[in-house]
């Protein structure tokens, strides 16, 4: 127990260690996550009229964000797959990363939906009378913490083990592993529920939205692990092969390519057969009237994922430059077709035909930033104490022997800044 | 585990070099300080919180009302009587009616007849003490092309100075109290529920305001506090009840309860009762000499989005021989009735 404080502590003391691009990087971060600390508080004095929601679209960037979020989630299933079922070995050693992004990703859903909540104060009432399992809500509720409880066992018990420089026993973590690859697809499939699930939303009431889900989660995620690793790799000591990043190009080749090809098949289902339910995706895609708010993004997310799926397909994103653009293109088109593409056309026109548009206010997009900045905060930090614990120079044997020495020699390793998205 | 050195537990630098222990004590210092008064700053917003908006130890404590004692439902509308003594002054009745044994609410309405004078729309707002600012309004009146019934050509804002407008008709739309809600469904917390009478209900102390019963509902039915709901002082109705009129805080939702505080002893609804055409129906299903057991028996009746499986007992019905009243109401007049029997 005091040695598991004393880990605590290590961690603690070991995130403010850093050089002048970690200690601004981090600064930049945290002034960020203040902006929507006080953007939220603001929320809390005067309500829900900060956003840009309304009756008639009632969800927005909030929902928005959570479900793209959802997605990335994904990130550790598609290293944890390839490592623990296929045995490949270029991954193993990354695989931890993948979990870290986990953890922080699905931090930031709660966030996303705590911030939505009209009634924070009342959180306790889910506890109190859950409907479960009527509400897919709960489900929700189950996965995400389950997902977030599997991953930071896992992450927790390697690290740990590390730190204590011990082997890790492989019957505490790799049922987990196992147990977290299945509920890595059970997130997705849920939270595509919650929508599929509603038969006066036709826009959402189609079997094929959680398979899309999947394919763009299983895209995204990956993506997203390629210039994290890149990013690991440039500005700690830790060991990145180039195989390990081709193996999630191959991954996102065919999760790309899926994505698209679902997308073809909505497309075609609701436009050749052109019922009165094609209202929505006609909002989405050529606007009605002169309501058009979504439609310059959502073609800017569709020729994204297109430029994005060709240069995965082209030799020519073997090349690291390439395939960094190839991801950022496919990470931000797949933000803007999941996030508001997949949320806010739903809404319109409303259920009795009125067409109201959303327009998110500085105040959500401030709340937004700031979960955005608070998730880097924290996975930056995730990596940072990481990163020397798992190679040896931060351990419970060495803390008080060479204590001054493994913190000097760990400031070499520190800053990590993250690509900005 | 066991051997632990007790002197890992300090994690102080080693000793020596005192002066550059103190300058980093001190940056430490500053920089925890720094930190804690952004913070501070940044949560500033919170000091404007009215007392209102924060839940009282009784009000954190309340059970959901299906879990209450009689005791805990006296307590809990006396608790509402001094909450709006204090914020409007008004000595307001709050009761909380059962729903009666042998009772199924339905609701007609009269396409034949409904002349879309709105009256419905603000008798609903006074009787259930809806915020004026921001506007929330139970009712939609749908001003509909003749010809079609294509909710999408549906004009929500139309403002002409006579009403009805030749070659138009009018469709309201309310809760229509389903037999198989989405809405409770997808409640995470069972703050909504369907009474024993057929209407839907929310428990507006245990709403968390998450919105998913209003994303779920096909009837755009359900509204949400954004904000703190305003009603003048003077036009507060005083006669309460839990599940249905009492005031509203912000953050949570609210909905059509067909009056239930007028309608469980034997009233009608409001917007019934202001309706100069007679285009509104009210009554018990289960009762074979009600009216509108004899309306779904005998004239041809429609439910709207019948496809999505809601099974509304809001119905709309039309005459055989169309004729409808066509005396014009005109801007002087609007509202006049209102004025009058308030």
């Amino acid at each position: 127990m005091k040695r598991y404080l004393t880990f605590l502590w290590d961690c603690f003391r070991l995130s403010f260690v850093g050089d002048w691009r970690y200690h601004a990087w981090m600064t930049v971060l945290t002034v960020i996550t203040l902006g929507g600390v006080y953007a939220w508080c603001q929320q809390l004095v005067h309500g829900l009229v900060t956003t840009g929601m309304t009756d008639q679209v009632s969800w927005g960037m909030y929902i928005a964000n959570f479900t793209y979020l959802v997605g990335l989630a994904a990130a550790a299933a598609m290293l944890v797959i390839p490592v623990y079922v296929y045995r490949n070995l270029h991954l193993h050693d990354v695989v931890i990363f993948g979990e870290l992004l986990a953890v922080s990703v699905i931090l930031m859903c709660l966030l996303f939906v705590t911030v939505d909540l009209g009634r924070p104060d009342r959180f306790h009432h889910l506890l109190l009378r859950f409907n479960f399992p009527i509400s897919m809500l709960t489900w929700d509720v189950i996965a995400l913490n389950g997902y977030l409880l599997l991953n930071l066992h896992i992450c927790g018990y390697l690290i740990y083990c590390a730190y204590c420089g011990r082997k890790p026993s492989k019957a505490f973590y790799i049922p987990f592993v196992f147990v977290a690859i299945a509920w890595a697809i059970s997130i997705h499939t849920v939270t595509a529920f919650l929508y599929v699930g509603l038969g006066g939303r036709p826009f959402w009431n189609s079997a094929i939205i959680a398979p899309r889900f999947l394919a763009s989660a299983f895209a995204a995620g990956p993506a997203l692990i390629i210039l994290t690793l890149q990013v690991v790799r440039r500005f700690t000591r830790h060991q990145v092969s180039d195989e390990a990043l081709f193996t999630l190009r191959r991954i996102v080749q065919v999760a790309m390519l899926i994505n698209l090809f679902l997308l073809l098949c909505e497309l075609f289902t609701e436009f050749y057969a052109d019922t009165r339910h094609v209202a929505s995706i006609r909002y989405l895609f050529f606007g009605l009237g002169e309501h058009r708010a979504l439609v310059p993004w959502i073609w800017t997310a569709l020729a994204m994922n297109v430029v994005a799926t060709t240069l995965f397909m082209l030799p020519a994103s073997r090349a690291l430059k390439t395939l960094n653009l190839a991801c950022v293109l496919a990470i931000v088109g797949i933000w803007i077709e999941k996030g508001m593409g997949l949320i806010v056309p739903a809404f319109v026109p409303s259920p009795l035909g009125e067409v109201v548009e959303y327009r998110p206010t500085l105040h959500e997009t401030m709340v937004c930033f700031g979960i955005w900045a608070f998730g880097l905060l924290v996975y930056t930090i995730l990596v940072r104490v990481s990163v020397p614990v798992l190679a040896g120079e931060v351990t419970y044997a060495r803390r008080w022997g060479a204590h001054p020495k493994a913190e000097s020699s760990s400031l070499v390793s520190a800053s990590q800044p993250e690509p900005k998205l | 585990m066991a051997d632990v050195n007790p002197v890992a537990n300090h994690s102080q630098p080693p000793p020596g070099e005192a002066g550059v222990s103190r300058r980093q004590f001190l940056g430490q210092g500053a920089a925890v300080a720094a930190g804690l008064s952004a913070l501070a700053a940044a949560m500033s917003p919170l000091r404007h919180l009215s007392d209102d908006d924060l839940p009282s130890v009784e009000e954190f404590l309340q059970k959901h009302y299906k879990e209450m004692t009689p005791a805990d439902k006296e307590r809990a509308l006396e608790r509402i009587r001094e909450q709006v003594k204090k914020r409007y002054g008004v000595d307001a009745k709050v009761s909380d009616p059962p729903p009666l044994d042998g009772v199924e609410f339905v609701y007609g309405l009269n396409i034949s007849r409904c002349i879309g004078c709105r009256k419905c729309v603000h008798a609903c707002v006074a009787e259930n003490n809806q915020s004026r600012s921001p506007e929330i309004q139970y009712i939609r009146v749908l001003e509909m092309e003749k010809g079609s019934i294509d909710l999408e050509t549906a004009n929500h804002h139309y403002d002409p100075d006579q009403v009805p407008r030749p070659d138009k008709w009018y469709m309201p739309v309310q809760c229509h109290q389903c037999a198989n809600p989405p809405c409770v469904k997808v409640c995470p917390v069972e703050a909504t529920w369907q009474e024993p009478d057929g209407i839907t209900v929310i428990d507006y102390d245990w709403c968390i305001g998450c919105r998913y019963c209003e994303a779920a509902c096909p009837y755009f039915a359900r509204r949400f506090n954004f904000t703190r709901p305003e009603i003048p002082k003077d036009e507060i109705n005083p006669n309460m009840s839990y599940l249905s009129n009492r005031p509203r805080s912000k953050g949570v939702m609210e909905k059509c309860t067909f009056c239930l505080h007028r309608t469980r002893v034997g009233q009608l609804p409001a917007c019934l009762e202001v309706c100069p055409t007679g285009s509104r129906k009210f009554g018990n299903v289960l009762d074979p000499n009600s009216e509108v057991h004899y309306i779904l028996k005998n004239k041809r009746v429609f439910v709207l989005k019948a496809d999505v499986g809601t099974l509304p007992r809001f119905f709309y019905y039309f005459d055989e021989r169309g004729s409808r009243y066509h005396e014009p109401i005109t801007p002087d007049t609007k509202g006049k009735e209102l004025k009058e029997g308030a």
